[in-house]
C-alpha cells in the first residue's frame, strides 16, 4: 500500500518537474539551434561587418550582410511605439486602477484584453488601409509606408501588455499608503501622483519593458506597413526595415545551407539576445518591487 | 535524488527523440503527389491539379507555396515529388541535390510577362530598359527626368525571397551581365506580395513597381517598354511576350526528381498538352506554345 502510494507520488512529482523545466529546456534548445546554424556565417563573414555593416544585399555577388540599418530600423520603430504607447498605457492604467467607477473599470479591463486578442495581421491590414494613407496625406511624404506607421500599429499591440501589468502594479499598492496621504490632506490627484505612482514605479517599469519586448519581436504587422527598404534610417517619416521582417520575408526563398540562410539565423541570435535583455530588465524591476 | 535526475533526463531524451523522428516522418503522405515551391505559380499549378484530378479521379495532388527556394529544398530532402519555380535551379542547389543522390530535371511549363506599372494618373507611358534600370538603381530619382511631372519617384519592389525580384534584378538591373554590380536602390520599398504593390500603385501617384502581367488591373497603368531608344515601345500582351518582342518576360519551371514516372509523368504530360496550356492562358500567364 505504502509503496504504491509513494510511487504515485513520485510519478506526479516527476511529471510536474518535467513541465517545470520543459520551457527552460526548450528555450535553451532553441538558442543552441540558432547558434548552431547562425555561427556558420562567421566562418566567411566577420562578426563586426555583420553587426556594423551598412548595406544589406543578401543575394548579390559578393553578398553583403550588414545589419546595422535593420537594427536601427527596429530601434526606431520600437522607440516610436514606446513614445506613443507608454504615456497612453500608463494613463489608462491609472484611470482604470484609481479613478474609474467599478462597473466601468470591468468594461475597460475586458476591452483592453480584447485589444490583445486582435491578430497582428489584422492590425497590419487595418494599418495599411488607414494609417498609411493618412500619414502620406498629413505629412506630405512620398509614401506612407514609414517607420511612423509601424510605430502607430505597434503602439496598439504594446498597449494591452502595458495597461494590464501597470494596472496590477497600481492595484497592489497597499491601501494604507493612500489613506495616509489623504489623512495628510492630499487631494486625489496629489495622492496618485506623489504616493501611488512612486510606490508602483518598479511594476510600471516592468510593464513598459514587457510592452517593448512585445514590440521588438513583432513581425507581421510591421512588415506590412514599414515599407521594408534596407537603407540607413533617416527619420520617423522614412521607410525602414526591421530585423524581424527581414527574417520573415527572406526565409522562404533562400538556398538552405547558404550564407544567406545562415545570416538569417544570425539575425535570429541578435533578436533573441535583444528580447532576452529586455525581459531580464523587466524581471529585475519586478523583483526589486518584492 | 540522483536516481530521480537520471529518470528525468531519460524522459526528456525520449521526448526529444520522438520530436526529431516525427518531423520528417509525417512530411510525405501516402500516394498523393506533393507539389511545392514558387508563390507566383501556386494558382497556376493548383488549376492544373484540379483539372488533372477531375480526369484521373484516383490521383491526388497537393500544392503548397512557400517560395521557389523552399520548393527546391523540399525536392532535395525528398519531402515533395515536384518543385515549381519561377527561377532556374542554382548551381549550389544542384550540388546539394547531388550529395543526397537527387538529380532534379527541368521542364519549362509557361511564360510570365513582367509588367512595369505606375499610377493611372502618371503621364509617363513608356520607358526604355536603360531608364528603367536607372530608376530602380536610384540614378534617376525624379519623374521629370523621364518626361513626367516634378516629383520624387517611389520605387516598389518585391522582397528578395521572390523569384520575381531575382528575375527583375538579373534582367533589368544587371541586363544579364553577371559581373555588373548594379543593385536595387536602398530606398526601394520591398513589399511582400504582388497584391501589396498593386495596392500601393493605386494609392500613390509617384510610385513605380513590377509584377506578373496577370495582376494588371484597371486602376493601374502598365508601361510600354523599349529595348533601347531606337526600337519601338512594346506593351505587355500575350502575343508580344510569346514572340519575344516584349523585353521582360521569364519562363516558369517544374522540376522533378530524376526522369518523371507514373503519376508525375502523367501530370507533366497533361501540363504540356493543349488542355494544360489553355489553362495557362485562362489565368493570365503566357502559354509556351499556341
Amino acid at each position: 500500500m505504502y509503496d504504491s502510494k509513494r510511487l504515485k507520488e513520485l510519478i506526479v512529482e516527476v511529471m510536474i518537474k518535467i513541465s517545470g523545466v520543459a520551457s527552460i529546456f526548450i528555450v535553451a534548445m532553441i538558442f543552441l539551434f540558432l547558434l548552431k546554424e547562425g555561427i556558420f556565417l562567421f566562418k566567411t563573414y566577420k562578426p563586426l561587418d555583420f553587426l556594423f555593416g551598412k548595406s544589406w544585399y543578401p543575394i548579390s555577388e559578393p553578398a553583403e550582410f550588414g545589419i546595422l540599418p535593420l537594427i536601427l530600423g527596429s530601434i526606431l520603430v520600437t522607440l516610436g511605439a514606446a513614445v506613443i504607447s507608454v504615456p497612453l498605457g500608463i494613463a489608462a492604467a491609472i484611470y482604470i486602477a484609481e479613478i474609474a467607477p467599478p462597473r466601468l473599470k470591468e468594461i475597460l479591463k475586458s476591452g483592453v484584453e480584447l485589444l490583445a486578442a486582435i491578430p497582428s495581421v489584422v492590425l497590419g491590414f487595418i494599418g495599411m488601409v488607414t494609417v498609411v494613407p493618412w500619414i502620406k496625406s498629413t505629412f506630405h511624404v512620398s509614401t506612407g509606408l514609414t517607420a511612423l506607421a509601424g510605430s502607430v500599429i505597434l503602439a496598439f499591440m504594446a498597449m494591452p501588455t502595458i495597461v494590464s501589468i501597470a494596472e496590477d502594479a497600481l492595484h497592489s499598492v497597499p491601501k494604507i499608503y493612500k489613506e495616509g496621504a489623504y489623512a495628510l490632506g492630499a487631494t486625489h490627484w496629489q495622492t496618485i501622483y506623489r504616493v501611488v505612482l512612486p510606490a508602483a514605479s518598479s511594476g510600471i517599469m516592468a510593464a513598459v519593458m514587457l510592452g517593448i519586448g512585445r514590440v521588438v519581436g513583432e513581425t507581421m504587422a510591421v512588415m506590412m506597413v514599414t515599407g521594408n527598404s534596407p537603407s540607413m534610417p533617416r527619420g520617423i517619416l522614412y521607410p525602414v526595415r526591421t530585423l524581424t521582417a527581414t527574417v520573415a520575408a527572406e526565409m522562404g526563398e533562400t538556398v538552405q545551407g547558404s550564407d544567406h540562410y545562415f545570416s538569417l539565423f544570425a539575425i535570429g541570435i541578435v533578436l533573441f539576445l535583444i528580447t532576452f535583455a529586455i525581459n531580464m530588465t523587466a524581471d529585475l524591476f519586478l523583483h526589486r518591487k518584492r | 535524488m540522483p536516481k530521480n535526475k537520471i529518470f528525468i533526463n531519460g524522459i526528456l531524451a525520449g521526448v526529444l527523440a520522438l520530436m526529431v523522428l516525427a518531423g520528417p516522418a509525417c512530411a510525405k503522405k501516402g500516394d498523393s503527389l506533393q507539389v511545392k515551391g514558387s508563390d507566383t505559380m501556386v494558382n497556376l499549378v493548383q488549376s492544373w491539379a484540379e483539372e488533372f484530378m477531375k480526369k484521373n479521379s484516383d490521383s491526388f495532388i497537393a500544392v503548397t507555396g512557400g517560395g521557389s527556394g523552399t520548393g527546391f529544398a523540399a525536392l532535395i530532402n525528398g519531402t515533395c515529388d515536384v518543385a515549381m519555380s519561377s527561377r532556374q535551379i542554382k548551381a549550389q542547389e544542384v550540388g546539394l541535390a547531388a550529395k543526397k543522390g537527387v538529380t532534379p530535371k527541368e521542364f519549362k511549363v509557361a511564360l510570365d510577362g513582367l509588367a512595369v506599372v505606375v499610377n493611372k494618373d502618371n503621364p509617363v507611358s513608356g520607358l526604355t530598359l536603360d531608364q528603367l534600370a536607372h530608376i530602380f538603381t536610384g540614378k534617376i530619382t525624379n519623374w521629370k527626368e523621364v518626361g513626367g511631372r516634378d516629383a520624387k519617384i517611389v520605387i516598389l519592389s518585391r522582397e528578395v525571397n521572390s523569384g520575381t525580384h531575382v528575375y527583375f534584378k538579373e534582367h533589368v538591373l544587371l541586363k544579364g551581365d553577371t559581373k555588373s554590380t548594379a543593385e536595387f536602390s536602398p530606398e526601394a520599398l520591398l513589399l511582400s506580395s504582388s497584391q501589396a504593390i498593386a495596392d500601393e500603385i493605386i494609392q500613390n501617384q509617384d510610385a513605380i513597381g513590377y509584377y506578373g502581367m496577370g495582376y494588371i488591373g484597371k486602376d493601374h497603368k502598365a508601361l510600354s517598354i523599349a529595348k533601347d531608344a531606337s526600337s519601338g515601345y512594346v506593351y505587355p500582351t500575350v502575343d508580344d511576350v510569346l514572340s519575344g518582342r516584349y523585353p521582360i518576360s521569364r519562363p516558369l519551371f517544374i522540376y522533378t526528381q530524376g526522369e518523371p514516372a507514373s503519376d508525375v509523368k502523367n501530370f507533366l504530360d497533361f501540363i504540356l498538352s493543349n488542355d494544360g496550356q489553355a489553362i495557362v492562358a485562362r489565368i493570365d500567364f503566357v502559354p509556351i506554345k499556341k
